[in-house]
């Protein structure tokens, strides 16, 4: 099993014609993914490598059954984007976009709350999900991940969820789905939602949890381990020295107000009876062992 | 984005929020002379990026205009925390009876925007929040609806100010919070927020953080995208367009992702060296921005050894290798570079490098390893 996406998913590419979407449209298609349809105002009828192009979200949906999005469009356009997909009926949207103003990103947050409660967002800022062997949706590289599980990833970092899929598959550990859920103030999936979906997934027996400065949605995850994960996970928390004040590359990495430290963030996990591992090998590490007692 | 004190009340009073009046100065004379203009009392008020100013010697009365020259000679230059004073604002004093608080952010916990009010304003939120939490009256608001009059009376209300201030408080938080959706704001603060001994309600300090991701939609930011503060280097990295962070030390850092560039920084520090620098080059690796990346950190003297931690995703290990190799021949590279290159095709990449490799160019296949070796060379 897998969250959120498996082979079965059809997904519709928003931006498929621009550079950006063409080519990670491609690379996605290739691994296994069924990419049914992208989507663009003025170029309905075209098609990209024989995609065809609708010119909206609910147009693609009427002609190809497709359940879910990815977005390659700039910033400015992506609450719209969003706001579109919802409309048109798919179920599951990935905003890969970087750049996004916050204040855009509380608006379609709240929005689809009210409006469309049964879709769920991923990202935006985020480098996509990968249910591996089956469907990946977004800018990972696909071959650096072991199918299979029993491991299920969550992460709010791009490089760092590439760094643990790579050690996973070096030590022969497979994985049932791994989701960048970005690096964003207003993720649309939290880590809770994550961890909610690979405690009821069956086949996900552990889960790794990498976090970093910024906000307080691992402290929050902890609580939930606390109450309601029974499987083992194991954690690694980035940005451990950043000064405060500081936006770390990422839009909502930056302690504030004394708020958001990493060894604060560490300290709620160990105390939820997560293994935290200094550094993501030493994470990587700590799922081994774990995953040598399943 | 943080915007100073004036740039902040600039933007406030766009939005209708009663400020004083008041002029920029770069100069004592152009103090005295904005005085002059104004007509005394003045204040003296240090423009830094950075708080506790007036602790600090940064906040003055002036009575005459002599009192301006004097303050002015010694605000100019100061150093507050680190942050030189380069420009006074000279503003008309005001009298004040009760100072407030006032402000709007994100609540990234609740994905809605939170208003704070206080009676207990002219001192640190934080401290407030500590010692008498029930002094604030919070609203969470949602970014769909926005801010309704009639909640915004609830709230002040709630906040317990006087009857007097109770009008002229609901109009300006109602434009406080125009100000900052409208703006894209991180943060918009008032601190004091003053009632006067005449009844009037008045903005008298300004605090605002500007969302950077925003710019595109507000094409007058790029004034206040000309004064943050950044030294030598951090202006270079900007300048290139790279995400950079100025830190202390002396190992530099190159490093694609903002999460592993992070983490360098981290096991630096964690096998007992000091990083120089947050440096995040983004997906790819390839030799344009590796070389502007290396130009930044080369042109940093505290550098001592630079630290490259790659890992190839969909960019393969031998188009990293040869971007760094082509990088290395286009900078003249005073440091010791310690390189650690994993993922796609990583042997590949390894043995592109291998030929090159000398005591000014190490590789090492973990990131502990390339940490520790490269904090050994900069010691």
């Amino acid at each position: 099993m897998s969250i959120f996406v498996d082979e079965t998913t059809k997904v519709i590419y928003q931006g498929l014609t621009g550079s950006q979407g063409s080519y990670y449209g491609r690379l996605n298609r290739e691994y296994g993914t069924q990419v049914v349809a992208g989507t663009h105002p003025k170029k309905a009828g075209t098609d990209i490598d024989g995609v065809p192009i609708y010119a909206n979200v609910a147009e693609a949906v009427e002609a190809t059954g497709a359940t879910a999005s990815c977005i390659f469009i700039p910033a400015a356009g992506v609450r719209g984007a969003v706001m579109e997909a919802a409309a048109g009926g798919v179920k599951f949207i990935v905003a890969v976009t970087e750049g996004v103003p916050a204040h855009d990103e509380a608006i379609f947050y709240n929005q689809l709350k009210r409006d469309y409660p049964d879709v769920q967002l991923l990202g935006p800022n985020c480098p996509g999900i990968i249910s591996p062997g089956k469907c990946n949706i977004g800018i990972t590289a696909g071959h650096i991940a072991k199918p299979g599980g029993p491991v299920g990833i969550v992460s709010r970092s791009g490089t760092l969820t590439y760094q643990a899929l790579y050690e996973l598959k070096q030590k022969d550990i497979g994985v049932t789905t791994c989701v960048g859920i970005g690096g964003d103030p207003v993720p649309g999936t939290s880590f809770i939602d994550c961890l909610e979906a690979f405690e009821a997934d069956q086949e996900t027996k552990a889960i790794m949890m990498i976090g970093e400065i910024g906000g307080s949605a691992e402290e929050e995850a902890a609580e939930y381990i606390k109450d309601h994960v029974t499987k083992p996970v194991s954690s690694y928390i980035a940005g451990v020295t950043a000064p405060p004040g500081k936006k770390m590359g990422h839009a909502g990495a930056i302690v504030s107000g004394g708020k958001g430290t990493a060894s604060a963030k560490m300290e709620a996990l160990e105390a939820a009876g997560v293994r935290v591992g200094n550094n993501p090998t030493e994470a990587g590490e700590l799922m081994a062992e774990i995953v040598a007692t399943l | 984005m943080d915007l100073f004190e004036y740039q902040g009340k600039q933007f406030f009073a766009e939005y209708g929020m009663p400020t004083s009046p008041g002029k920029i100065a770069f100069t004592v004379d152009e103090a005295v002379q904005a005085a002059e203009e104004l007509g005394t009392p003045v204040m003296v008020k240090a423009q830094v990026h950075t708080g506790g100013r007036g602790k600090a010697g940064g906040v003055k009365f002036a009575a005459t205009i002599e009192d301006v020259t004097e303050h002015a000679s010694n605000i100019l230059g100061l150093d507050i925390k680190g942050h030189i004073v380069g420009r006074v604002w000279i503003e008309k004093a005001s009298d004040i009876a009760e100072e407030y608080y006032a402000s709007f952010t994100l609540d990234r916990s609740e994905k809605k925007h939170l208003g704070m009010l206080s009676k207990e304003g002219g001192v640190e939120i934080e401290t407030v929040a500590e010692e008498n939490p029930d002094a604030i009256a919070k609203i969470w608001v949602d970014p769909v609806d926005g801010l309704s009059e009639n909640q915004c009376k609830a709230w002040v209300e709630a906040a317990n100010l006087p009857a007097e201030a109770f009008d002229g408080t609901v109009d300006i938080l109602l434009k406080l919070y125009e100000a900052y959706t409208d703006g894209d704001a991180d943060l918009v603060e008032i601190n004091p927020l003053i009632l006067t001994p005449e009844g009037k309600v008045h903005v008298l300090d300004a605090k605002v953080t500007l969302d950077g991701n925003s710019v595109f939609r507000h094409e007058n930011y790029e004034q206040y995208d000309e004064t943050q503060t950044r030294d030598e280097r951090e202006t270079a990295a900007h300048s290139k367009g790279l995400q950079y962070v100025g830190l202390d030390g002396s190992v530099g850092v190159i490093a694609n992702g903002a999460g592993l560039a992070m983490s360098t920084v981290d096991v630096i520090n964690q096998v007992g060296g000091k990083p120089a620098n947050f440096l995040d080059i983004g997906g790819g690796a390839n030799a344009d921005v590796m070389a502007g990346a290396l130009e930044v950190i080369n042109n940093d003297p505290n550098v001592k050894a630079i630290f490259i931690n790659i890992f190839g995703g969909i960019t393969r290990g031998e188009e990293v290798a040869n971007g760094i190799l082509e990088a290395m021949k286009r900078v003249d590279i005073e440091s010791p570079i310690v390189i650690r290159l994993d993922g796609t095709n990583a042997d590949e990449g390894r043995a592109i490098l291998k030929p090159n490799l000398s005591d000014k160019l190490l590789m090492e296949t973990t990131m502990l390893d390339a940490a520790t070796t490269a904090v050994q060379l900069a010691q």
